[in-house]
């Protein structure tokens, strides 16, 4: 039954693509929302039957098909849902579908094959997604892996005939194959090393392993895995493709580059969480990675103009915050943060959207101002999403990036929390600094001097239809009739409307699953999710190494006699149940954090949380102050630190610096080395010489034909002679 | 007394004497007036050989070699016919325009 | 016995000497002559042979009938006037040709060899009725047994031959077709 949640998208993307060119737009659109929402039901109703069984067997398999019986390598076309896959599953339908919905009418000016296209592609993007998601094993997880990112790379590229969305699809595809590579070398380490690629084959074989001390296989192999996520979910180094990857439609931007394809690198750690916990050189490095890409990807975005280029910068700021969960070793709580992030970002990047779409194709906040009372959902929308972002208490990113904090400070990784908490004050500066000049204040004149900008985020992209825009993007004709002037703008249209509010509700609620119970709630997000990152199979021998595992299991009193889970955003509630919050996380990092222990602990968490917050609230004071009150004072500042501002503003000059040290010598190699000199020179000049050698020969022997028939008889009669001479003389 | 040697001999002489004709005649008829020779060597050596080993086919080969070579003639010379009228001579060597 | 080698002698030299003619006559219509001589010697060489049958066919065909159609043939084309032994013009020149002579030289001279070399005296007396197939070989009777029966699908195909050549020939002499 689990096939058909990735089955319903492939098949509405096949209808699109072979019918699709007939279709009215509202046909097609239909279809790609119908078999979205049909995926969702199936997920919804898969994931009821799985909380109805005991907390300590979830799982539901579909084995499909036998895929690749070689041996003793046998690789079953498997999916399995689990807690984990249970929330990935809804998150990825549910939001899926409200993106859906929305870019019903945000594509509305494309032609109706491109359109059909459009939908046909994020079909297949969800369908593999959710293969991707559901996956029982490696090389089934990988198809999705690929699958997803070569629909990330249609997307993105999807307006081809834009040089700069091409080149943009391009490098994200590319980039992403330098990940995959990674991934695959992992994945072969993981089979020479257990003999299996079955995700609970694989735990459950590493789980006996100790932890390793040094570096050592499962460093290496988790290690690789990681590469993988990092060119997947953005982030050093395999970053650079996310910032470009906004040349695609906006609504992809939402799906894919935020709520869904981004969480895959995020999602493989936790699906392999016993794998990685016993790795912790690895988890150092993610942790690490993680919390330097959040912090330089938050520097980055404080200088950008571009609405979208901002949203990309966050995104990868905030993929660096899951990193650092997953590297401190709180699964639970990374997975919380991809799932409220999933929220309150899909809403953000549909809002600027609508913006966009409002102002036919501007991009650049320096040209925008006082959208909100021209756009008033739009502005409530999208201001609820930039307070989750930022960590304002009782929203949903609040609760998930306070856990990480917590996490983070309780493991004792104190560098990394204090710099994670940097990154969260630049979270909400830039967030609010979008807001503020987005939303506030006046409609802004184009500034004269844009002399520091990298050329990227000046020209508005064409929102809609591949057609030939003007630089300000005024749509010729066939739209809501906008011009830069703004006499008349209209709100988001009653699907993107939909789609935001339902968002917009989704950010303020879904974190009450987990809310900690240091403050009355019962963190039942936390204890849904730890099976999955447990050793499969009841380990009842505690003293088989190892303080993680399942040892408390079949003992604890599992407080969650759940009541209905589902983490759907409008049902999740705290119960005033009393659920105790298990208190043996099954994978932690170094040390069992035991939260219930220690009215210390409760006391530093509580101070934490509120220090978080102060952090919060102290970014978005600092907003308001230089971008609602003194925005000179923002120009005055950058011209002080204009080094600094250029650098950043060119984003480190990363791209570059790739491109010079190895676009260009690869480029150069191949041209001068592999093309001239093996394909021109060796293939060709082999082939060619073997033409040659024929033409030469013939036009030797064809001085035979002299035309003379005595010529011709002496020819035979020399034969004649010599054979008889032969067999004479023999 | 007279062996199968001495007709091969002959035979052969004739042989010879024929390809000579062949090579070094300028004029289409006399070349196949020594085919027809080097046809008739052959044939005496059909003949001896047959009668060599005391059976009658050597001088049915010779009767088959005859007829074929009738033929042979009857076309050749229509085609010198056909040649000479094209070109006015009987020079094999006037006739090369079949080349590279 | 003596006559025989006398008979051989006689008709042989007189075979060679003709085509040695043949070939280095320089008016055509002599050689054509000269091969009608020649044949008639060939033919009594196949007398000796015990072998009346393929003379008389000899005398018939080939120079009763062949012959004469060489002759029309030098007639038609007024070929009996002179041309040079060698041709000069030719497009390769001279030297291979005579190569080619010389080679044909060679050729005789390998076959004598071989016969010298071979192992016995091949064959036994060519003439003297001593053989019991003589009477099988003079006789017509006994040729045409053989002729129609073991070789008579060589006799059908020959017929279709001749048949082929003869509208070959009337094809190709036509003036136009």
């Amino acid at each position: 039954m689990l096939r058909f949640i990735p089955l319903l998208p492939f098949i509405g993307f096949l209808i699109n693509l072979s019918l699709g060119r007939r279709l009215a737009k509202t046909a097609s659109g239909a279809v790609a929302c119908l078999a979205m929402f049909g995926a969702f039901v199936v997920s919804a109703w898969s994931v009821w039957t799985l909380v109805q069984m005991p907390p300590d067997s979830r799982g539901i398999v579909d084995q499909i098909a036998p895929w690749v019986e070689s041996g003793a390598l046998s690789i079953p076309f498997t999916l399995r849902l689990d807690p984990l896959g249970a929330l990935m599953v809804l998150v990825v339908t549910g939001i899926g579908f409200l993106i859906h919905l929305y870019s019903t009418a945000y594509m509305h000016e494309e032609r109706d094959s491109e359109y059909a296209r459009y939908f046909s592609y994020l079909n297949l993007f969800a369908s593999f997604m959710l293969v991707l998601v559901l996956g029982a094993n490696f090389p089934v997880m990988f198809v999705g892996w690929e699958g997803v990112g070569l629909c990330s790379y249609l997307l993105i590229g999807f307006w081809f005939s834009k040089k700069s969305a091409s080149d943009a699809g391009k490098k994200a595809f590319i980039v992403n194959r330098i990940g995959d590579f990674g991934f695959l070398l992992g994945m072969f380490i993981v089979w020479v090393q257990f003999g299996t690629l079955d995700f609970q084959g694989v735990a459950h074989a590493a789980g006996q392993l100790p932890v390793e001390a040094v570096f050592g296989t499962l460093s290496m192999a988790t290690l690789l895995l990681f590469v993988g996520a990092t060119g997947k979910s953005a982030q050093i180094p395999l970053y650079v493709w996310l910032p470009d990857a906004m040349e695609g439609p906006t609504p992809v931007s939402a799906l894919i580059h935020a709520a869904t394809m981004v969480t895959a690198g995020v999602y493989m750690i936790g699906r392999n969480a016993v794998l990685f916990s016993h790795a912790p050189e690895t988890l150092a490095v993610v942790a690490g990675i993680g919390v330097a890409t959040a912090l330089m990807a938050g520097t980055i975005g404080l200088v950008q103009n571009d609405i979208k280029r901002v949203l990309a910068y966050s995104t990868v700021s905030q993929l660096g915050l899951m990193f650092v969960a997953m590297g401190v070793g709180a699964f639970a709580a990374g997975i919380f943060h991809l799932y409220t992030h999933a929220f309150f970002k899909a809403l953000l990047f549909l809002g600027s959207g609508a913006v966009i779409h409002a102002l036919a194709g501007e991009q650049d906040i320096r040209r925008m101002g006082g959208l909100r009372r021209e756009l008033p959902v739009t502005y409530w929308t999208f201001l609820i999403g930039s307070l989750a972002i930022a960590g304002v208490p009782l929203l949903s990113g609040f609760f998930s990036k306070d856990e990480i904090l917590w996490k983070a400070f309780s493991g004792g990784h104190y560098v990394v929390w204090a710099v994670a908490v940097v990154a969260s004050l630049l979270t909400a500066t830039y967030m609010f600094r979008l807001v503020f000049l987005t939303f506030h204040g006046e409609r802004a004149e184009p500034r004269a001097a844009d002399s520091s900008d990298d050329g990227r985020a000046v020209a508005p992209h064409d929102a809609h239809g591949g057609g030939a825009h003007d630089a300000h993007g005024v749509a010729a004709g066939g739209h809501h009739g906008e011009s830069d002037g703004g006499t008349h703008l209209h709100d988001a249209p009653p699907a993107m409307a939909a789609a935001l509010i339902l968002l917009a509700i989704g950010s303020i609620v879904a974190g009450y699953i987990g809310v900690p119970t240091v403050i009355g709630g019962s963190n039942r997000i936390e204890a849904f999710l730890e099976p999955s990152f447990a050793v499969p199979g009841i380990e009842i021998d505690a003293a088989k190494l190892g303080s993680n595992h399942a040892d408390a299991r079949p003992d604890q009193a599992s407080g969650d006699g759940h009541a209905a889970e589902s983490p759907s955003p409008v049902a999740g509630e705290n119960h005033a149940a009393e659920g105790q919050r298990s208190a043996a996380h099954a994978v932690e990092g170094q040390e069992p954090a035991t939260h219930a222990a220690s009215a210390q602990d409760h006391q530093t968490e509580l101070t934490l949380m509120a220090f978080s917050s102060g952090i919060a609230l102290a970014g978005i004071g600092l907003a308001a102050y230089f971008w609602l009150r003194r925005r000179d004072l923002t120009d005055r500042i950058a011209a002080a630190f204009s080094g600094l501002h250029r650098l950043l503003l060119n984003k480190y000059f990363v791209d570059q610096a790739y491109d010079a040290a190895i676009v260009q010598p690869i480029y150069r190699a191949s041209e001068r080395g592999l093309w001239t000199v093996v394909d021109t020179g060796m293939i060709d000049g082999t082939v060619n010489a073997v033409g040659r050698s024929v033409a030469g020969w013939s036009s030797a022997l064809r001085l035979l034909q002299t035309g003379s028939i005595r010529a011709y008889a002496l020819s035979m009669f020399v034969g004649v002679v010599v054979i008889l001479g032969y067999y004479v003389w023999r | 007394m007279v062996t199968l040697d001495h007709y091969v001999m002959l035979s052969a002489l004739l042989f010879a004497t024929g390809t000579i004709g062949v090579f070094l005649r300028r004029s289409v008829i006399t070349m196949l007036l020594s085919i027809e020779v080097m046809l008739n060597a052959v044939n005496l050596a059909f003949v001896a050989f047959g009668r060599s080993i005391g059976s009658a086919d050597g001088q049915v080969m010779m009767f088959f070699v005859v007829t074929v070579a009738a033929a042979e003639a009857a076309v050749g010379l229509a085609l010198v016919i056909a040649l000479f009228r094209h070109r006015e001579t009987l020079n094999p060597d006037m006739f090369t325009s079949l080349k590279w | 016995m003596g006559t025989e080698l006398l008979l051989f002698y006689l008709f042989g030299a007189v075979a060679l000497g003709a085509s040695l003619l043949v070939v280095l006559g320089r008016n055509p219509m002599h050689s054509v002559l000269m091969l009608i001589v020649s044949f008639a010697a060939l033919a009594g060489l196949y007398i000796t042979l015990d072998s009346p049958f393929a003379a008389v066919i000899q005398i018939i065909i080939y120079a009763g009938a062949i012959m004469v159609l060489f002759l029309f043939v030098v007639m038609l084309l007024n070929a009996h006037k002179e041309d040079a032994l060698v041709a000069a013009g030719a497009p390769m020149g001279a030297k291979p040709l005579y190569a080619g002579a010389g080679l044909a030289v060679v050729l005789a001279a390998e076959l004598v060899w071989a016969l010298v070399r071979a192992p016995q005296g091949s064959g036994g007396p060519m003439s003297g009725g001593a053989s019991p197939d003589a009477a099988a070989l003079e006789s017509v009777r006994g040729l045409g047994q053989l002729l129609f029966t073991d070789y008579g699908f060589a006799f059908e195909v020959t017929s279709i031959l001749i048949i082929v050549a003869m509208v070959g020939a009337v094809v190709l002499a036509k003036r136009e077709l």
